[in-house]
């Protein structure tokens, strides 16, 4: 009996440093769990700080509107289904097709001809990997826009590729927007740099992305 | 050394990996049914298949072509009876000929991709090969009746 109760004795200690190691256990982990919340926002989340001065805005988007509308941009973002070429947005020559993915169809598809990189010389085709047009069910068309409705387009997810402010952002540094400022040969540059638009068009979404006034032209004819 | 595959066949090329496809397959390997028309794309005469797409070979450099799945108007059929090669032969569709190896290759894209293409069809497939003695009705007809033949029963690639 003696025995008996000595060994009950011994095993209710061994219960109680098994309870405190459990304790102690869950306390480590749950400080880790904390530790690993503090660090996360600062890898993943860079809060978009959104400041309305529609003044501030409506500046920036006349420069955004500016590089929109250049060759380089408006190019693929035609009014029809048929992309448009050169300094004076002519329809590219062949007629190629934007088809359902923006692709193109049959034999004639984007990359059938423009290359992952711009092929060398004059009237060649300018290249990227994602070489393409906006689909046919979101087209997103430039061509024609007054500034006012191309500001609403462009913030309305329903016309601009579901895209939130984040995103919109984001598009700033796509493959095919940068491919604006390398166009290969013979072929004007936007009108201003990358970094320039990329300043507008942040200043523009983060003042409350106002849109011009709806008669307003940002183009002034020359004679 | 660059491994191309052409019409099931492998070969080990020593070209720079910017040379156009053309030129490998043409000089390199002696494949000379595709031909050189304008070296910038406009003209289709260089059509062959890249992974089963219509690529202009004149401006498509080894390096992207590199591993992949070429196939050229020789490969196109075994005894040149594909549906649009019995056609061309049918209609008489060549003039000069010298385009007419990259209109049969756009045209069997068309044709794996619709297999009935109505007129409308033929020309968003076949607008980006030009054919300087005018033959686009021959073309055209003969497109037609290679769709007919694969309907009875011949083979499209």
């Amino acid at each position: 009996m003696i025995k008996l109760k000595n060994l009950l004795k011994g095993h209710t200690g061994i219960m109680r440093i098994a309870y405190i190691m459990v304790i102690m256990l869950s306390l480590v982990t749950i400080m880790a769990f904390a530790l690993h919340d503090d660090h996360k926002p600062v890898e993943h989340e860079k809060k978009i700080v959104v400041v309305k001065d529609s003044v501030a805005s409506v500046a920036a988007f006349k420069k955004v509107y500016r590089v929109l509308m250049s060759p380089r941009c408006m190019n693929c973002h035609p009014s029809g289904d048929i992309p448009l070429q050169g300094d004076d947005s002519h329809l590219h020559t062949m007629n190629p097709q934007r088809g359902v993915e923006g692709k193109g169809v049959f034999a004639m598809k984007c990359a059938n001809c423009h290359q992952p990189t711009n092929t060398p010389g004059k009237n060649t085709p300018p290249g990227n990997p994602n070489w393409h047009l906006p689909p046919a069910n979101m087209k997103m068309v430039f061509q024609g826009r007054t500034p006012y409705q191309l500001a609403k387009q462009l913030v309305n997810p329903k016309q601009n590729g579901n895209k939130d402010i984040k995103k919109l952002i984001e598009h700033a540094d796509d493959g095919l927007v940068l491919a604006g400022w390398n166009p290969g040969e013979g072929r004007t540059l936007p009108p201003m740099s990358h970094a320039e638009f990329k300043k507008a068009w942040i200043t523009w979404l983060t003042t409350g992305a106002y849109a011009p006034k709806n008669n307003l032209t940002f183009f002034q004819k020359t004679t | 050394m660059i491994s191309l595959n052409i019409n099931d066949q492998n070969y080990n090329i020593d070209a720079d990996p910017e040379m156009p496809l053309l030129w490998a397959i043409r000089d390199l390997v002696g494949l000379t049914g595709t031909k050189f028309g304008c070296g910038v794309a406009q003209c289709g005469a260089c059509v062959v298949h890249l992974n089963g797409e219509a690529v202009r070979s004149c401006v498509t450099k080894v390096s992207r072509a590199q591993n992949q799945k070429i196939l050229t108007i020789e490969g196109l059929s075994k005894n040149n009876d594909h549906p649009l090669q019995l056609a061309w032969n049918e209609a008489d569709v060549p003039q000069c000929g010298y385009c007419h190896s990259g209109q049969i290759m756009s045209a069997a894209v068309l044709l794996r991709e619709k297999p009935d293409p109505t007129d409308e069809d033929i020309d968003q497939a076949m607008s980006g090969n030009i054919c300087r003695c005018g033959t686009y009705p021959r073309i055209r007809k003969a497109i037609h009746m290679a769709a007919e033949i694969t309907r009875k029963g011949g083979m499209a690639k």
